[in-house]
């Protein structure tokens, strides 16, 4: 293929050639040995908690970075499918692998449900569609007998990986969350990086032509829905695993909200954004817990400057910055 | 080119009574217009005429009133807007639909993607697009973009955008495309350059455009409609319908 060389043609080489796909896979090895060795360094109920939330968040940037899809009820998802896990586990005795299978499977189905009618509007009604069908499982979540209401689903046992692996070992269970979290940030990266996903792109970027070139945008749209919402799920069926224990906090919509925080802050539309927004919000979470109600007003200072300092977010800030330096 | 005024050429598009009422407020009435295949066909008129509500309608993305739309014989009054794109009817937009955050060629490749059939596959790698820059470049030669193939669209300026878009139609090998004022906004120089364009993509489609500019329409457009009040004033070849004094009374009064 022979395309004339120019200014541009240049400028864009070295645009790509920052960021080539061996450094790519320099970087995700050393992402997946950090992730091997954290837990020896730091406390790993901790990290499990980033790790469940990093996965919520990537999966709700799937549909707000990559798809322009304004979710406001993905708490349903996470929360639901914890639930979900969580009673199968303590009431039924089902193995973990099954039971964190049914809550993404559950989760998946009820954003199918969602996603069917929400995706009829857009923008700000769309945000609403979503934010509503959340109250409604809330509402459920509250007087449905088997969540435990006010009190929660407690006590969820943890039972053995593959049969022979205690999930009790805070190393084990760890080591499990780890895999999971690979399995769906892996997933999420695949449709980015899919043709479906540039076609997601395609619609995030001008809807009207994307449905002028022959593509059913309404299709798309719940397709990618649905991958958001199940894998939402499978954060949320990990989480329960991890703590033991489901709450009202994991389907009200504060937690919906978060979401939209930590994806903002870490940079919208980008592969890691989400999981640096989800470590620095669960990070001050827990380390501020020592100014009590303060807590809110930090994270919410915080996002507020981050948002104005960074309009692309911490990561998007990053990749901007690398992709136009000067050399 | 076929000579479009020989008698006996079959038609492409046709509408029959086409209405549009927007809550009591007519904005296209009775509209039956019959598109030759093959030809270059424009329709033009004041501000607030009804031509792009007709290009709407034609392509689906408002539903008539009344009336009927065919294609190629066919009744495609009830289809959705991607359908009528997969049968090869393609539009354009007023204002220049790029995708702004993509590359010049991931625009072109994303219209070129659908003929794989894997736009749903998520579980597929994107390197699996690659078969497809051959004929991207291709068409992107075509309208002097090739260069800046690897550019984000929202750099461009707007004349390249417009041929950028052009290009991405094109990717779709339609069989008609229906241009929304191709010309609007541009320099004298651009105009020029979009008719070329146009001149030669018609070669062997059939192209029905809403333009403004009468210039443009004078030696590019074989037949041209004029639309007053979403009604139709007058149709013919540019040299009839100029000396059409309804059409003249119409377009003073508008410039007035």
């Amino acid at each position: 293929m022979s395309v004339p060389d120019g200014v541009q043609e240049s400028r864009a080489a070295w645009r790509l050639g920052i960021i080539t796909p061996r450094r790519k896979k320099i970087f995700f090895g050393l992402l997946v040995a950090a992730g091997l060795v954290l837990p020896h360094l730091v406390y790993p109920v901790f990290l499990m908690n980033v790790l469940c939330m990093a996965l919520f968040a990537s999966a709700f940037n799937l549909l707000l970075g990559y798809t322009g899809l304004l979710s406001f009820g993905h708490a349903a998802f996470l929360g639901t499918a914890g639930y979900v896990t969580g009673y199968l586990l303590k009431a039924w005795g089902l193995p973990v692998e099954l039971g964190v299978l049914a809550g993404t499977a559950v989760a998946t189905l009820l954003g199918w449900a969602i996603g069917a009618l929400a995706i009829r509007r857009s923008g700000i009604y769309f945000a609403m569609i979503t934010l509503g069908f959340a109250q409604m499982i809330y509402f459920l979540a509250v007087q449905l007998p088997f969540t435990g209401g006010e009190d929660g689903l407690q006590g969820i046992p943890q039972g053995k990986a593959l049969g022979f692996i205690p999930l009790h070992d805070p190393y084990a269970l760890y080591y499990f969350v780890f895999a999971v979290f690979a399995l769906g940030f892996g997933v999420i990266y695949r449709t980015i990086h899919s043709p479906f996903g540039h076609v997601l792109r395609s619609i995030r970027e001008n809807e009207p032509r994307a449905l002028s070139l022959g593509y059913d945008v309404a299709r798309y749209k719940l397709v990618a829905f649905v991958i958001s919402a199940g894998l939402a799920g499978l954060a949320g069926s990990t989480k329960a695993l991890v703590l033991q224990f489901v709450t009202l906090t994991d389907v009200h919509w504060h937690k919906s909200g978060e979401v939209v925080l930590m994806t903002l802050l870490g940079g919208m539309g980008t592969v890691m954004g989400p999981s640096v927004g989800a470590l620095l919000v669960v990070a001050m979470e827990n380390y501020l817990t020592g100014f009590g109600d303060w807590v809110t007003v930090i994270i919410g200072s915080v996002f507020v400057a981050g948002v104005l300092a960074f309009r692309r977010g911490i990561v998007g800030e990053a990749l901007h910055l690398v992709r136009n330096f000067p050399f | 080119m076929t000579d479009p005024t020989a008698p006996g050429d079959g038609l492409i598009l046709e509408t029959r009574h086409l209405t549009k009422d927007f809550r009591g407020f007519v904005a296209v009435s009775d509209v039956s217009l019959r598109v030759r295949r093959g030809t270059i066909h424009a329709l033009i008129g004041p501000n607030g005429a009804g031509k792009t509500t007709v290009f709407n309608l034609l392509t689906k993305f408002l539903p008539p009133s009344s009336g009927a739309i065919l294609y190629r014989g066919e009744d495609i009054t009830r289809d959705r807007p991607a359908e009528v794109a997969r049968k090869g009817m393609v539009r354009s937009f007023q204002v220049s639909a790029v995708f702004p955050n993509l590359t010049v060629l991931e625009n072109v490749r994303v219209a070129l993607q659908r003929s794989l059939g894997t736009s749903f596959h998520f579980w597929k790698s994107d390197h699996s697009l690659k078969v497809l820059h051959g004929r991207a470049l291709e068409l992107l030669e075509a309208v002097d973009l090739a260069g800046l193939r690897d550019t984000v669209a929202v750099e461009l300026p707007y004349g390249r955008k417009r041929a950028l878009e052009i290009a991405t139609t094109l990717a779709l090998d339609p069989e008609m495309l229906l241009l929304d004022e191709p010309t609007q906004g541009m320099g004298h120089e651009d105009v020029g350059r979009v008719v070329e364009l146009i001149r030669r993509v018609a070669a062997d489609r059939t192209v029905l455009m809403v333009e403004h500019n009468l210039s443009v329409v004078a030696d590019l457009c074989h037949t041209i409609t004029v639309l007053q009040r979403g009604s139709i004033l007058a149709e013919g070849p540019y040299a009839e319908v100029s000396r059409n004094p309804q059409v003249l009374e119409a377009y003073i009064g508008a410039a007035e």
